[in-house]
């Protein structure tokens, strides 16, 4: 096992699927000579030559339309959004075109597309650099719709979605590059190196598209979360004095519901947890699942801890973030209501 | 399928990447004053020459010549000048400023100077501007404090913005300075739309937006060309080729296969290009722009040939992706040596008065900043109100929002 943070696993995931099936393109803004604003490319074009890795047109729109169209004429692409606050260009290609292009075909046509994309906040981006849009692919059918947590998951998770012959839109929590963060802007930052899931083979492996994750194990309340806030809510966790379940959904859609449902219906209590703004977020949706699922077994309203309704504020980062005072205190109510 | 080796996958790459010798030989650069200047009414269908040349004023013996010299007076020119030294130097001790952690992220102007202060003089103060984020000296030149623009790139107390906003994304609605997106391209259309409702209003205002040559591959692009060209609208659509998109050299964005300025044609307006390193040169193509437009002649598009001098931003490092004196090899100069060189061949100034500006301008931006910290930094000092983060969002706060506020404890 070799050490990675999670901009070296995700490159890992692009090596070996570009080694290993000569179908694998890799294409987007910067990503290149340059090997991407993130380095997530890096390497990869001297590697694997300049029509294998290459660099874009400036236009979100026209970089899914190709990939659509090369993958109707059998290759593999990979594609990288800059950041997801710049995917809205490429939305109607998106939701429009390859989340229905096996639909309406009647299965003769299909984009085996991945689209990689940074999201989340906590680098004093603004809020062109910070949103989490995934609710917005989530609500779309046809999409299949990722977000890691760790570099071991992403590598697993990215060599799926490339293999995968539907489109998956695959979001990167870019506050967790370079290792997991509980948070607390003030606490110095984390690297992988001493985490279990910076632990990453260096070869070939997957995680399977659609299967969550119980990354704490308890009996008194279960945390359904996904990308920074499953670091968060562990911190929260500790903190709490309450033996609080975790659940890393790793995939939002299609999501794993049987998992998060037998532990809130063991647990009986429920909070659900995402960066992203709160109206209409894919935190509604779970927790309307949950409803259907668990409803006879809740002891307590479930809770929900998300971004306020605004726009992502660059100075007031640190109060639009929910960190772990709010995930502390949506435990408090849940428990002691 | 039967194998084809003369169907092969083109993806352009510069010509020079980092270790190796800039090399520019392959530019055609016209002579200053070889290009002429046509009547402001023509026919588009008639200027594709234009498209493919370079308009140039200044020698490079320091002289103007030729017809589009506009014959500014010296006064003129001096404040050019000022205003693009001032840009400069403002630029260099923002971004040392971001160095030391007071703000998030700063993105200099340098070598681009000229397109910024010499369109803002060649445009009336009514005309409203939508710019990127590379166009600082628009403000400058129109006059915003530095107080003002500092405020709003520390994110203190005094910024205009409320801390929402990336630093260097300024809106000043006082000066007829648009709101700056950060995402790109999307102004370019809403220029036109702000043209289409002065010409609606039957007003003699007009617009003028920028972009760069790789914002030219969005589809915002051609929204703007279009609708411009279908309303007939009172616009003027710049797009700044500084040859580098971040790391993507103007390949990239089709610059190898025709001009920018070609493009202007193709939609059915005039494509002027012009050497955006000669202050002179931009500020005739934009008065020649505005003076068709506000005859009813309608769009203008303005390829400003230029060169990026710097980073693309404080978040990339060009020694990756190009040769470290490539901007030094660009043959078309700096715009303000080349203002300040003519100034002097005329007899209108001299290294003393300039080395005296530099000296002004220096202690007055420091000043400047100084006040400006004491208003608050990203990290230090007063902020806005962190309640304000809840209004705005929509015009009357809706009761959701107050209730979150609520919770927030503010």
């Amino acid at each position: 096992m070799a050490k990675m943070n999670m901009i070296q696993a995700i490159n890992s995931a692009h090596d070996v699927m570009l080694e290993k099936d000569s179908s694998v393109v890799v294409f987007g803004e910067d990503v290149g000579y340059f090997g991407g604003v993130f380095n997530a490319t890096e390497g990869l074009q001297e590697k694997h030559g300049i029509q294998r890795v290459f660099d874009t047109p400036i236009a979100e729109g026209g970089i899914i339309a190709l990939a659509i169209g090369m993958g109707v004429n059998d290759l593999r692409p990979v594609t990288e959004i800059q950041f997801s606050d710049y995917i809205y260009p490429a939305f109607d290609q998106i939701v429009s075109e390859a989340s229905r292009l096996r639909y309406r075909s009647g299965g003769e046509y299909w984009a085996p597309i991945t689209i990689r994309t940074p999201c989340g906040g906590g680098i004093r981006g603004g809020q062109t650099h910070s949103q989490s849009p995934e609710g917005i692919f989530t609500h779309v059918s046809g999409i299949k719709t990722i977000m890691a947590s760790n570099p071991y998951d992403a590598k697993g998770l990215l060599i799926s979605a490339i293999e995968d012959d539907d489109p998956v839109v695959f979001f990167e929590p870019k506050r967790l590059y370079n290792g997991p963060f509980y948070g607390d802007p003030k606490q110095p930052a984390q690297s992988w190196e001493n985490h279990v899931k910076g632990e990453v083979p260096e070869g070939y492996y997957t995680i399977p598209i659609g299967k969550a994750e119980t990354v704490r194990s308890g009996s008194d309340l279960t945390i359904v979360t996904y990308g920074t806030m499953v670091h968060v809510s562990l911190a929260a966790a500790e903190m709490s004095g309450y033996d609080v379940e975790v659940i890393d959904l790793r995939t939002l859609t299609p999501l794993d519901i049987d998992h998060i449902a037998s532990s809130v219906c063991r647990t009986g209590r429920c909070i659900v947890v995402h960066e992203a703004t709160k109206t209409g977020g894919f935190g509604a949706e779970i927790l309307s699942q949950i409803q259907e699922e668990c409803f006879w077994k809740l002891e307590a309203p479930i809770e929900r801890v998300a971004g306020w309704d605004i726009p992502y504020p660059h100075a007031f980062e640190w109060e639009y973030f929910p960190g772990q005072g709010r995930v502390l205190d949506a435990i408090k109510i849940v428990m002691e209501g | 399928m039967a194998p084809n080796d003369g169907n092969k996958l083109n993806v352009p790459a510069p010509r020079n990447r980092p270790g190796e010798t800039p090399e520019f030989d392959n530019l055609d650069i016209p002579n200053a004053g070889a290009v002429s200047r046509p009547d402001v009414m023509m026919d588009p269908k008639e200027m594709f020459g234009y498209a493919n040349s370079l308009i140039r004023v200044l020698k490079m013996n320091n002289k103007a010549v030729g017809e589009w010299d506009p014959k500014l007076c010296a006064d003129d020119m001096r404040k050019g000048l000022y205003d693009m030294m001032m840009t400069r130097i403002y630029d260099d001790r923002m971004q040392n400023m971001q160095r030391v952690g007071k703000m998030s992220f700063y993105m200099k102007s340098r070598g681009e100077e000229a397109v910024s202060v010499a369109q803002a003089m060649a445009l009336d103060d009514k005309d409203m501007l939508f710019p990127s984020y590379r166009q600082q000296g628009l403000l400058i030149s129109r006059g915003r404090d530095l107080l003002d623009m500092m405020n709003h790139c520390l994110s203190n107390s005094r910024d205009n913005c409320k801390g929402r906003q990336l630093p260097i994304m300024y809106s000043w609605r006082e000066g007829n300075f648009f709101s700056i997106s950060g995402n790109l391209g999307t102004q370019f259309c809403q220029a036109v739309g702000w043209a289409v409702a002065s010409a609606y209003k039957g007003e003699n205002a007009l617009s003028a937006t920028w972009i760069g040559e790789g914002t030219t591959a969005t589809s915002d692009f051609h929204h703007g060309m279009t609708f411009a060209a279908v309303y007939n609208a009172p616009v003027i659509l710049n797009v700044v080729n500084n040859q580098w998109a971040i790391s993507s050299f103007q390949g990239i964005a089709g610059g190898e296969k025709s001009t920018f300025a070609a493009r202007g044609v193709g939609y059915g307006m005039p494509g002027l290009r012009v050497d955006g390193n000669d202050f002179l040169a931009v500020y005739a193509v934009t008065k020649w722009a505005a003076e068709r437009a506000r005859n009813g002649g309608g769009p203008t598009m303005i390829e400003h040939y230029t060169y990026r001098a710097d980073a693309h931003s404080t978040s990339d490092d060009p020694s990756k992706y190009r040769p470290e004196d490539e901007p030094k090899s660009w043959p078309l100069g700096d715009p303000i040596e080349r203002l300040k060189q003519h100034l002097i061949e005329i007899g209108e100034w001299s290294e003393e008065k300039h080395s005296r500006a530099i000296e002004e301008i220096t202690a007055l931006v420091t000043r400047k900043y100084k006040e400006a910290e004491s208003y608050g930094t990203l990290n230090s000092g007063e902020r806005p109100e962190v309640s304000s983060m809840f209004e705005d969002v929509f015009k009357e706060q809706p009761e959701h929002l107050r209730r979150q506020r609520q919770k927030l404890g503010v």
